[in-house]
């Protein structure tokens, strides 16, 4: 797939080279004999913003559950086509693969905050536990390294033993964040991260989804378009399962190409 | 271009009643500017007491349309055709304002030279006039242009531009030799010069309005952009 535009012209004041984090080519996806998602194909940019927007049941968080292999859990789902991880080109969708490699990879953040019900500490030592990590040095190290990364180490330092449910719904949705970023994932997926939240969490969220980009790719699905348009450097816009227009957020919220688009995030849309 | 309604029909009565107003505006404008040329032409005073009156109701209305589009932004937090229809507008405003006070100079310099009673005024008259029509249906074709949305017209326009700042030079060295000729003559033909220089920059902000209607449509900015930037940028499907 061509990278499309050049560095000196890249969106929402990005840095550095655009290359190819993940690609989807001909994705169909099937909830038994009902086809959600048809034959999308799209570009997932390292170091970048993605966001996927459109009307309730346009099949965003369809598309975004493909990326680690959350589908799996039920009977009767079937992908088509494929999702590639560069640069080493993992098919994610690829049966041979195990979905537990791919969500070590690929980390995902939920509408609703849901810390696991344990301590502050043990929801974000979890996934390393789970990849062998025994060594409480380490784990302190790297615990301590993603509350950081996630901007809640300051608020939580000294409260790491008490109950994850004790937090605000900000600080909870952070520690899922941090959850998540523990195990240096390549690519994190957001469905509606803030839908929850109030307007204050929701600016820290934002921001720090700025500040994450530089070292991990982000895919997020949101109903907010304006959060599209502050958040993310590039826009996907589906409908019905298909992908209508995709570009750099810039052009897609100040011209887009298509009407149907223009439609829908000029609230004609209905 | 805009198709469809919004699903919030207040915003779409908003929007028609942003689009109807600069219209009106522009008319207002339209029959200051002519009537500040006519009065300059038959040295009729009173009629330039009118043109200042027209023009407290411009700005009037500059002030009026500017807090509509504060309040448009920030309520409705427009995107794509919206927004640039609402860029477009306020830019179109501002150039629509100026067109008036600049109407206003040549209003006052009219009465100026009437005061005075200067030889100056019939030789130059015929050029001042060939260039004040030709100001004039710039600002008439932009404001036509901004009506229908046409990014050719409004491309139009902005070429005729060239051919009012070419008008403003000649007059301007016609009135120099003038000068050189007859000092006695220097106080009006100056006052004349000021005319002359009012009209070329109705020229200018046409122009800026014409490319206004480009941006709405378009999306292309094309403030000091070339001849083929300009080309390319109606070209291109909207």
């Amino acid at each position: 797939m061509d990278v499309p535009i050049e560095v000196s012209e890249q969106p929402g004041g990005a840095q550095g080279p655009i290359t190819l984090k993940a690609e989807v080519r001909d994705l169909s996806f099937f909830y038994g004999d009902f086809q959600s998602l048809k034959n999308l194909s799209l570009p997932i940019y390292e170091q970048r913003v993605t966001a996927l927007i459109g009307p309730s049941g346009c099949g965003k968080s369809t598309l975004l559950r493909c990326f680690n292999r959350i589908h799996d859990l039920y009977p009767g789902n079937r992908y088509e086509g494929s999702i590639t991880l560069h640069p080493e080109q993992l098919e994610i969708l690829d049966r041979a693969v195990d979905p537990m490699d791919v969500r070590m990879r690929i980390g995902m953040v939920f509408q609703k905050p849901s810390p696991f019900p344990t301590t502050v500490f043990e929801n974000v030592a979890y996934g390393l536990r789970l990849r062998g990590v025994r060594a409480k040095a380490v784990l302190a190290e790297k615990v301590e390294q993603a509350l950081r990364d996630a901007a809640l180490w300051d608020e939580v330092k000294d409260r790491l033993a008490q109950d994850a449910s004790n937090l605000s719904g900000g600080q909870q949705q952070r520690l899922c964040i941090a959850r998540a970023l523990a195990t240096d994932p390549e690519l994190l997926l957001f469905d509606e991260p803030t839908s929850a939240l109030d307007p204050i969490a929701t600016a820290s969220i934002e921001e720090l989804v700025d500040e994450l980009k530089k070292r991990v790719s982000i895919l997020i699905v949101t109903h907010n378009m304006q959060q599209a348009a502050r958040c993310s450097d590039y826009t996907a816009f589906m409908y019905l399962g298909e992908l209508v227009e995709f570009g750099a957020t810039e052009q897609i919220f100040l011209k887009p190409s298509k009407k149907q688009t223009e439609d829908y995030i000029t609230g004609r849309f209905g | 271009m805009a198709s469809g309604e919004h699903t919030i029909k207040q915003y779409d009565q908003e929007l028609e009643s942003l689009r109807a107003r600069i219209l009106q505006m522009g008319g207002l404008v339209e029959s200051q500017l002519r009537m500040a040329i006519d009065c300059f032409e038959r040295a009729d005073v009173r009629k330039a007491d009118q043109v200042v009156d027209a023009d407290e109701r411009v700005d009037a209305e500059e002030v009026e349309m500017a807090r509509l589009i504060l309040n448009l932004i920030v309520r409705r937090q427009p995107a794509a055709n919206d927004l640039r229809l609402i860029m477009g507008v306020s830019r179109a405003v501002t150039d629509l304002e100026r067109i008036g006070d600049e109407a206003t100079k040549i209003a006052r310099a009219a009465r100026w030279i009437h005061d005075k009673d200067v030889v100056v005024r019939t030789p130059r008259i015929r050029d001042i006039r060939v260039s004040a029509e030709a100001a004039l249906s710039m600002l008439h074709g932009a404001l036509d242009a901004f009506a229908r949305l046409d990014a050719v017209a409004a491309a139009e326009i902005i070429r005729e531009d060239k051919g009012v700042d070419e008008q403003f030079r000649l007059i301007l060295r016609q009135l120099i030799t003038f000068m050189m000729e007859d000092p006695r003559t220097i106080t009006g033909s100056l006052d004349t010069v000021w005319v002359a220089k009012a009209i070329e920059r109705i020229g200018d902000h046409s122009k800026n309005i014409a490319g206004d209607v480009i941006f709405i449509v378009q999306g292309e900015d094309v403030r000091h952009a070339t001849q083929e930037e300009i080309e390319r940028a109606i070209s291109q499907p909207n």
